[in-house]
């Protein structure tokens, strides 16, 4: 039992110190700003750029609503096909893995190839590019976030449905007088908030450090700020990677709070 | 006056046929259970009258309007499921509201029902606990209460008691017909256990393979089968093949030993029928009627309350079972023991 312990602790501690080590690393390269002394130098200059403030909490919107459309198309879908088309979940699934195997650099270059002119039907104009206005091109990067986060929003809501038995708990409500509203909206989103948290969780870290769509997409996102920043600066981008890791890391804290204390995460439906 | 009827409802799932020629007709306040092995479109039956499935064809009526193809949500019938089904995100006071809160019902009418419902299936305090602070019978008297709440036309439980062990399986039932008579509920109820079915029901529906076997009151099912299935299914029997030596007097001979059933039978003199006996009415030694068999002795099961044998009689095996007492004197194995019963204890399966 002891020397069972000890392996696991090594292989923790190396786990460890292979995610730490590069973010300890980048700690003490960004307190040296000021030659021979610790300092927060590289901080306060790259947090008394406005483009920071801006940038990041364009990155943080830009994820809610990724995390807001995403849900609002996978979890009706995936409802609908646990309770009625069982047969197509092989199908839906190998469907939501597709992201993994597209690089987000073709996805961004079919986006902008197809919608960076105007959509026609019978030389009748019935959408204009959506890459010449503001909110057409904010459109396509929530669109190609969307895309990006599915696999795990879908694997976080279909593991989620699977735990709660939807099929006995709709015909429940269906039972005691509910529709179809109703039963989406006090039966399934309740229950399944801890798999929404999670998936949401990731959303939100792979939007706000995600670089080539907004790159190419020419939005004002953090990580292409951070990426410019990097082209003439040192340490103040060491020290943005700094905070944007505790933002993010607060951003989650908050939403796993706000979640808490869903009695509905406890126990499936009474096995 | 007929409550809920179904004629000739029929389910076919793609090749398969589910539930064929179903016919029946329940009277208001009626508990009727649906009895049969897995696979035999109990299940789905109770399903089509709640409106989770719908049927090939055929009409489901309930309270004079057809209901054949009406959503589940527009039906009004209560159902427990097996699995509880409770809402795991709200309390045991808001799983039982929310028929009535769907229904818009006013706060204080459904606080007033709901106070009623927990003393009725005996949990008062639990109204502010999750499902999953208590137990299976809890959440199940739950689950009873929810379906009650709506005041239904009709109540449908499938399999409610499958999931819990014996002891509170025992408790359960008896509520469930203390408080299905209480409130004069027609209701359906759905179980592969024929005990419960026949502890419970005014009349039992036995079903195999997706049609009906018989209809009848748990006395008639049991002592009175219309077919081989209910006879062998329904309690333990004994079948011993005999043949008719006279068909107007009822006399059958059974490896060189004679038994009189007392009623005239139908098969001629000659023919091979099959004679039931139900072990609890044969008896040890030569006082327990007319009709005498000469066998071995098997095997000798004390289960307590009763004492199962197991008397050898040529090729078959006899069963019989014996209340205990405590000056019972067990046979021993391989020892020669003499059957006895009384004509009317016979059973001749009727032609078909």
């Amino acid at each position: 039992m002891k020397r069972f312990a000890i392996w696991s602790w090594l292989w923790f501690a190396l786990g460890a110190l292979y995610f730490l080590l590069p973010l300890y690393g980048t700690l003490d390269f960004s307190l040296r700003m000021q030659r021979g002394t610790l300092s927060l130098l590289a901080y306060q200059k790259a947090l008394a750029d406005p483009q920071f403030i801006r940038s990041f909490t364009f990155s943080v919107q830009m994820a809610v609503l990724t995390i807001i459309v995403g849900l609002l198309l996978i979890v009706p879908t995936a409802y609908w096909v646990h309770l009625r088309l069982p047969e197509l979940r092989p199908v839906v699934e190998f469907l939501t893995l597709l992201p993994f195997v597209i690089p987000a650099i073709v996805l961004v270059f079919g986006l902008i190839r197809t919608y960076g002119r105007p959509v026609t039907i019978l030389s009748v104009t019935i959408m204009p590019p959506l890459t010449n206005t503001t909110l057409g091109a904010n459109s396509l990067l929530i669109a190609g976030y969307v895309v990006l986060s599915m696999p795990y929003l879908y694997r976080a809501v279909d593991n989620g449905l699977r735990a709660m038995d939807v099929r006995t708990l709709t015909e429940a409500a269906q039972s005691l007088g509910a529709g179809w509203p109703t039963i989406v909206a006090r039966v399934i989103f309740p229950n399944l908030r801890a798999a929404l948290l999670s998936g949401a969780l990731l959303t939100f870290a792979i939007v706000v450090g995600e670089l080539t769509i907004a790159n190419f997409l020419a939005r004002p996102a953090f990580a292409p700020y951070l990426a410019l920043l990097s082209n003439s600066r040192a340490y103040e981008p060491a020290a943005l990677s700094i905070v944007s890791f505790a933002l993010t890391w607060a951003a989650m804290g908050i939403i796993d709070l706000l979640t808490r204390g869903a009695p509905g995460v406890l126990g499936g439906a009474g096995h | 006056m007929t409550f809920l009827e179904l004629i000739k409802v029929r389910k076919e799932f793609g090749p398969s046929l589910a539930v064929e020629d179903f016919d029946l007709q329940v009277e208001r306040g009626e508990f009727v259970s649906f009895l049969g092995p897995s696979g035999c479109g109990k299940t789905t039956t109770l399903r089509m009258i709640a409106g989770f499935e719908l049927p090939t064809s055929g009409a489901i009526r309930l309270n004079g309007a057809d209901i054949t193809n009406k959503p589940p949500n527009q039906r009004n019938v209560g159902m427990v499921f097996q699995a509880y089904a409770l809402f795991p995100n709200m309390t045991v006071a808001e799983n039982i509201g929310f028929g009535m809160k769907i229904k818009k019902q006013p706060a204080d009418k459904i606080r007033k029902r709901v106070g009623e419902l927990l003393d009725l299936i005996h949990l008062p305090d639990k109204g502010p606990n999750y499902p999953y602070q208590l137990s299976g019978g809890q959440q199940q008297r739950v689950a009873l209460a929810r379906a009650l709440a709506i005041e239904p036309q009709v109540l449908l439980l499938d399999e409610p008691l499958s999931a819990l062990d014996a002891k509170i399986r025992d408790e359960l039932r008896s509520e469930i017909r203390r408080i299905q008579q209480q409130l004069g509920i027609t209701t359906i109820y759905v179980t592969h256990d024929q005990q419960e079915a026949m502890a419970l029901s005014d009349r039992v529906v036995v079903m195999s393979r997706g049609v009906i076997e018989q209809i009848g009151a748990p006395f008639e099912i049991y002592n009175y089968p219309q077919t081989m299935f209910v006879a062998s299914f329904v309690g333990t029997l004994n079948q011993l093949r005999c043949q008719v030596v006279d068909a107007t007097s009822g006399r059958l001979a059974y490896d060189g030993q004679s038994i009189t059933t007392g009623t005239a039978i139908g098969p001629s003199n000659g023919a091979t029928v099959t004679l039931m006996l139900r072990p609890e009415e044969l008896r040890f030694g030569a006082d327990g009627g007319d009709n005498r068999l000469t066998g071995q002795v098997e095997a000798v099961n004390f289960l307590g309350s009763t004492v199962r044998v197991l008397v050898r009689l040529g090729e078959s095996t006899l069963t019989l079972d014996v209340f205990n007492e405590r000056k019972l004197e067990l046979p021993k194995v391989g020892q020669n023991y003499t059957v006895s019963f009384p004509p009317h204890a016979c059973w001749v399966m009727p032609e078909p």
